[in-house]
């Protein structure tokens, strides 16, 4: 019982942190139609610079100030300058999405060799309020519960936003059918180069609670990555609540798995994907 | 076949110059240029990989990730059937071996994920490549306890040979292909697979087909690298690069012809091998990563769409020239 316990509760903690990753996709692909490889790179990249802020003697969750508005301008500029580019050019959606795609795969390289070439290839980690607190019999540590109220915090926040303004109405019309939005008046590259952009920031924002949490290092982006992916297919495409339950659902797997196998956890976590796939392929709460 | 019904002119044009650069090619180790050898294996390496991906992928559309997996189902092939000790098969029944295994792989996975549209496909087939690493990872260090294995090495002339011999039959097999019902069924499935469908086409068996013989090819490649490197484990077997690597190589080429991916495929493997040392691999993939998008983004038909475009151009261009 405490063992589950212990599973279950570490599941939903860094469930919070993956559902703030796969919300970024989701927002990415879902909407902007652009299947973000690099994706796990700009969170890689945030949780970079979140460790550089706090070895100047920073408090690591302030950074998440700096990094969020930046990498949001960020995104809006690839998305404006790249993706753009490469919409107009490509005669029908399918072909925009393969060469988006590769170049997504371009941004992965860049991104990742230029973190390399910064802080080598060596995992980083610092101590943050790693002081542990309990829960019935089980042990957790703090930074995993605030990291994960941090990322719940930004999913509700950035939920609200869809649901109550303007922008976030657009951002809903064009997750739905963006050539048709575009017809009724939405400014469709603002809005999708705006989805780029949050997704972007979103990844950076999770790179922090990452960073305060577990160890870092160049190359973990490809695996969250892959994670992230799993949890929008669950979730389904563009749904910010799917991302949410898939987020949770997805944690409680890893971290079980990783109990028992450490080795196996991103190939349980691709098993669930086959048999989604072959199942229910547009996901929990995709329509 | 009636002898007197081929078209000599015709073929000699189209065979005369794969000939003369086979020859050449063959010719290679009496050169006494030892480093060429190696070298044009490693081009080699490249070339087959590209062009069995542009096989498959080129014509289809879709984009397949999992050069990788094959490669590795290669590797590993040779490190269990051709190791350094003990019972070991000849080389050349370990490359059928491993071409099966592959296939039956691509069958399978093909049968499952070819329905799958576009994005779906690309990420499934990566995935898989995360799957067997991970899995045969495992396997090793857990269960085995041991983290590699050991190939029987192989002299440089007979691994150029044998990839020369891939890379004939990789040819041959694209321009069978290409000039048969499949080549056509492929080249209609990536314009409109609909379309195809309602043709009378059987969309999912010629995918799937395709994509098998091309992940046979793939993985022969990967049991002669085997026998260069020596020592093998998960990670250099399932390394992500195989994968893209194939993909950017065909993209920069030009994948309207058979040409195009090779030409591609040299080129950046020649930048790969003077920057393989050290720190200077972060820079190649930098180069790679920004290469590739400027690929995308301002030559979509690749280097040799572009000096074909500009050939048209510099004739005068006897017919109107479409602008895309």
């Amino acid at each position: 019982m405490a063992l589950f316990l212990n599973i279950f509760i570490g599941g939903l903690l860094i469930g919070g942190i993956y559902s703030l990753v796969s919300m970024g996709l989701s927002l990415q692909y879902g909407v902007a139609r652009v299947f973000n490889i690099a994706h796990g790179e700009f969170m890689m990249f945030g949780a970079f610079v979140t460790y550089w802020l706090q070895s100047l003697g920073v408090n690591p969750l302030i950074p998440t100030i700096v990094i969020a508005p930046l990498f949001f301008v960020v995104g809006f500029i690839l998305y404006r300058t790249v993706f753009t580019g490469i919409r107009v050019r490509s005669p029908n959606p399918g072909v925009f999405e393969s060469n988006g795609m590769l170049a997504a795969f371009g941004l992965y390289f860049i991104v990742q060799n230029i973190a390399v070439l910064i802080w080598g290839s060596t995992p980083y980690a610092f101590a943050y309020l790693n002081t542990s607190f309990g829960i019935g019999p089980s042990d957790f540590r703090v930074n995993r519960l605030v990291a994960a109220a941090f990322a719940v915090g930004i999913g509700l926040i950035f939920y609200l936003f869809l649901t109550s303004t303007r922008s976030g109405k657009a951002i809903r019309a064009a997750a739905q059918d963006s050539a048709t939005a575009g017809l009724m008046g939405v400014d469709i590259n603002f809005v999708l180069a705006l989805c780029f952009g949050f997704g972007a920031a979103m990844a950076g924002i999770a790179g922090t609670l990452i960073c305060i949490c577990y160890p870092i290092s160049t190359t973990m982006g490809l695996q969250y990555t892959v994670i992230a992916t799993v949890i929008i297919t669950l979730g389904g495409l563009g749904s910010i609540p799917g991302s949410f339950i898939g987020g949770l659902i997805i944690g409680i797997v890893y971290t079980a798995v990783n109990y028992w196998q450490p080795g196996l956890a991103v190939a349980a976590c691709y098993v669930i994907f086959i048999i989604l796939l072959l199942v229910r392929p547009k996901g929990i709460m995709g329509r | 076949m009636n002898l007197s019904n081929i078209n000599w002119k015709q073929l000699s044009k189209t065979f005369a110059a794969p000939l003369v650069i086979l020859l050449a090619l063959a010719l290679m180790p009496f050169y006494g240029w030892e480093y060429g050898v190696s070298l044009f294996s490693h081009f080699l390496i490249y070339i087959i990989l590209t062009v069995s991906w542009v096989m498959f992928s080129g014509a289809t559309g879709y984009i397949s990730l999992a050069t990788a997996a094959f490669y590795g189902i290669g590797i590993y092939s040779a490190a269990l059937l051709h190791p350094a000790t003990g019972f070991s098969l000849p080389l050349i029944a370990v490359i059928i071996v491993s071409a099966a295994a592959s296939f039956l792989v691509a069958f399978i996975v093909g049968a499952i994920t070819l329905r799958l549209k576009g994005i779906y496909f690309a990420m499934f087939t990566f995935g898989l490549v995360l799957l067997l690493f991970q899995v045969i990872n495992y396997v090793e260090t857990s269960i085995l306890g041991q983290r590699g294995r050991f190939v029987a090495l192989e002299s440089n002339e007979t691994i150029y040979y044998y990839l020369l011999g891939i890379f004939v039959v990789t040819m041959i097999v694209t321009f069978f292909i290409k000039n048969t019902k499949y080549g056509l069924a492929l080249r209609s499935i990536g314009e409109n697979e609909d379309a195809a469908a309602h043709s009378g086409v059987n969309v999912t068996m010629v995918k799937v087909l395709i994509f098998a013989v091309s992940a046979a090819l793939m993985s022969t490649v990967g049991v002669v690298m085997a026998t260069k490197t020596i020592y093998v484990d998960a990670s250099t077997a399932f390394n992500p690069m195989m994968s893209f690597s194939p993909a950017l190589m065909a993209i920069f080429g030009g994948m309207a012809n058979l040409y195009g991916p090779a030409v591609g495929a040299v080129i950046f493997s020649y930048v790969q091998e003077i920057l393989q040392t050290g720190n200077l691999n972060n820079y190649y993939m930098l180069i790679f990563g920004s290469i590739l998008i400027a690929t995308i983004l301002y030559m979509p038909q690749g280097l040799m769409g572009l000096i074909q475009n500009l050939w048209n151009r510099l004739k005068g261009a006897k017919r109107a020239l479409t602008r895309g």
